[in-house]
């Protein structure tokens, strides 16, 4: 994907706030997807590359990682007044929306139909995580541990947390080591590649 | 209906700290550590029935949001049934506040400091090769994670012969929402729509 125009940024923490708003009123099961298509494709603040490493961090810390990547972009932009826009974007009006819920129907959720409709729902989202997953290989073009390393780590990863049912804790110490010690040998050789050359 | 509990402010201290203390332990989302609240909440404390601590895992995952927001009905709950459900009227409606507030403070902060903190650090020193490293060593990793976890989510229903409906519908997400620009929130209705009909 080339990178041709020049990317947005938000312009404004009302900007902030109103976004990411409308990404959580729209995120049912999950925010992720709705965070990558538009932050990336319509919106523009960031690359899919960009977007990679910063779920990469959002992710590894503890907290929701949607939460934390709000926090991230708003303080990126806005510093603390911004990450707390992102965070309150991400948090307000879907809190509202799920407490009226509650109220209007708590007892409702036993019902048959309300779990089927859980289920299917449920079914739709793992596609949708597993579609990011999918269009984000592609950032890896770009990964200085080039494509066949990374491919083997993601499976290594996947067969460790998805297949064997590790903890993930593990397989983060595991392949996560692997792979920063491998990237660190290679943006340092890179490093002194591009001070030797004149 | 529930007895009324009775809640002192210890209890609510105690409340806070202890979604406070699982805050940081939350790698992979606060959902992973739903089962020590479950001990706390309904097994130690009886603040919640077994059914409250359910639904509020179902209800935050049907409603749009992160899901991070189940920890918010379990605070609401917990503060309802302080105030005598419903039909407590204010008192009810504060005390539940109150337990979201508490609860939410609680999973959040710590969290969310501990990230602010770190990542603007680690911003301010974008170029140093050791955070550069991080982030490109991480990249492949974390797209694994969500493809498990997209996997994880499929195979739970397991029972092929009952279940391959809900695979065939998670495999025609993936295709469409890759490919395509189609509006997500059409696939999350028609999810619900088949599933509310029992089709899948």
């Amino acid at each position: 994907m080339p990178e041709t125009a020049p990317l947005n940024q938000p312009r404004s923490k009302t900007d902030l706030f109103v976004s990411f708003t409308l990404l959580a009123l729209q995120g049912f099961g999950g925010v992720l997807a709705v965070v990558q298509r538009e932050l990336v494709e319509k919106k523009r603040w960031m690359t899919r590359e960009q977007f990679v490493e910063d779920w990469a961090v959002a992710q590894i810390m503890p907290g929701p990682n949607v939460v934390n990547l709000s926090l991230m972009i708003g303080g990126r932009y806005f510093g603390l007044p911004g990450a707390l826009a992102g965070l309150a974007g991400m948090l307000a009006a879907p809190l509202v929306v799920v407490l009226l819920l509650a109220v209007a129907f708590g007892g409702v959720s036993d019902a048959f139909w309300a779990q089927g409709a859980l289920r299917g729902m449920g079914a739709v989202s793992a596609g949708l995580i597993a579609a990011v997953g999918l269009k984000l290989i592609g950032a890896l073009r770009s990964n200085p541990m080039g494509m066949p390393v990374c491919i083997a780590l993601a499976t290594a990863s996947f067969v460790g947390v998805g297949l064997l049912r590790w903890p993930l804790a593990y397989v983060l110490l595991g392949t996560g080591l692997v792979a920063c010690g491998w990237a660190y040998l290679q943006l340092a050789r890179q490093a002194t590649r591009d001070g030797e050359a004149p | 209906m529930n007895p009324v509990l009775q809640l002192s402010a210890q209890d609510w201290l105690s409340l806070f700290n202890h979604f406070a203390s699982l805050s940081l332990l939350a790698v992979g989302g606060a959902i992973t550590t739903a089962p020590d609240m479950h001990r706390y909440l309904v097994d130690e404390t009886y603040w919640l029935s077994d059914a409250q601590f359910t639904s509020s895992i179902a209800l935050a995952q049907a409603a749009p949001g992160p899901n991070i927001l189940f920890v918010a009905l379990m605070g609401w709950n917990v503060g309802l049934n302080a105030g005598a459900g419903l039909g407590g009227g204010w008192t009810s409606v504060a005390l539940a506040s109150l337990g979201v507030a508490v609860t939410m403070l609680g999973i959040m902060l710590p969290s969310s400091i501990l990230t602010y903190t770190a990542t603007r650090w680690a911003h301010k020193h974008r170029e140093k090769i050791g955070i550069r490293a991080f982030k490109s060593g991480m990249a492949p990793i974390v797209i694994a994670l969500l493809l498990a976890t997209a996997w994880l989510l499929t195979v739970s229903h397991n029972l092929p012969a009952r279940d391959w409906p809900l695979y065939v519908l998670t495999a025609l997400t993936t295709l469409v929402v890759w490919r395509t620009k189609l509006h997500m929130l059409w696939l999350i209705g028609l999810g619900a729509l088949l599933g509310a009909l029992g089709w899948v």
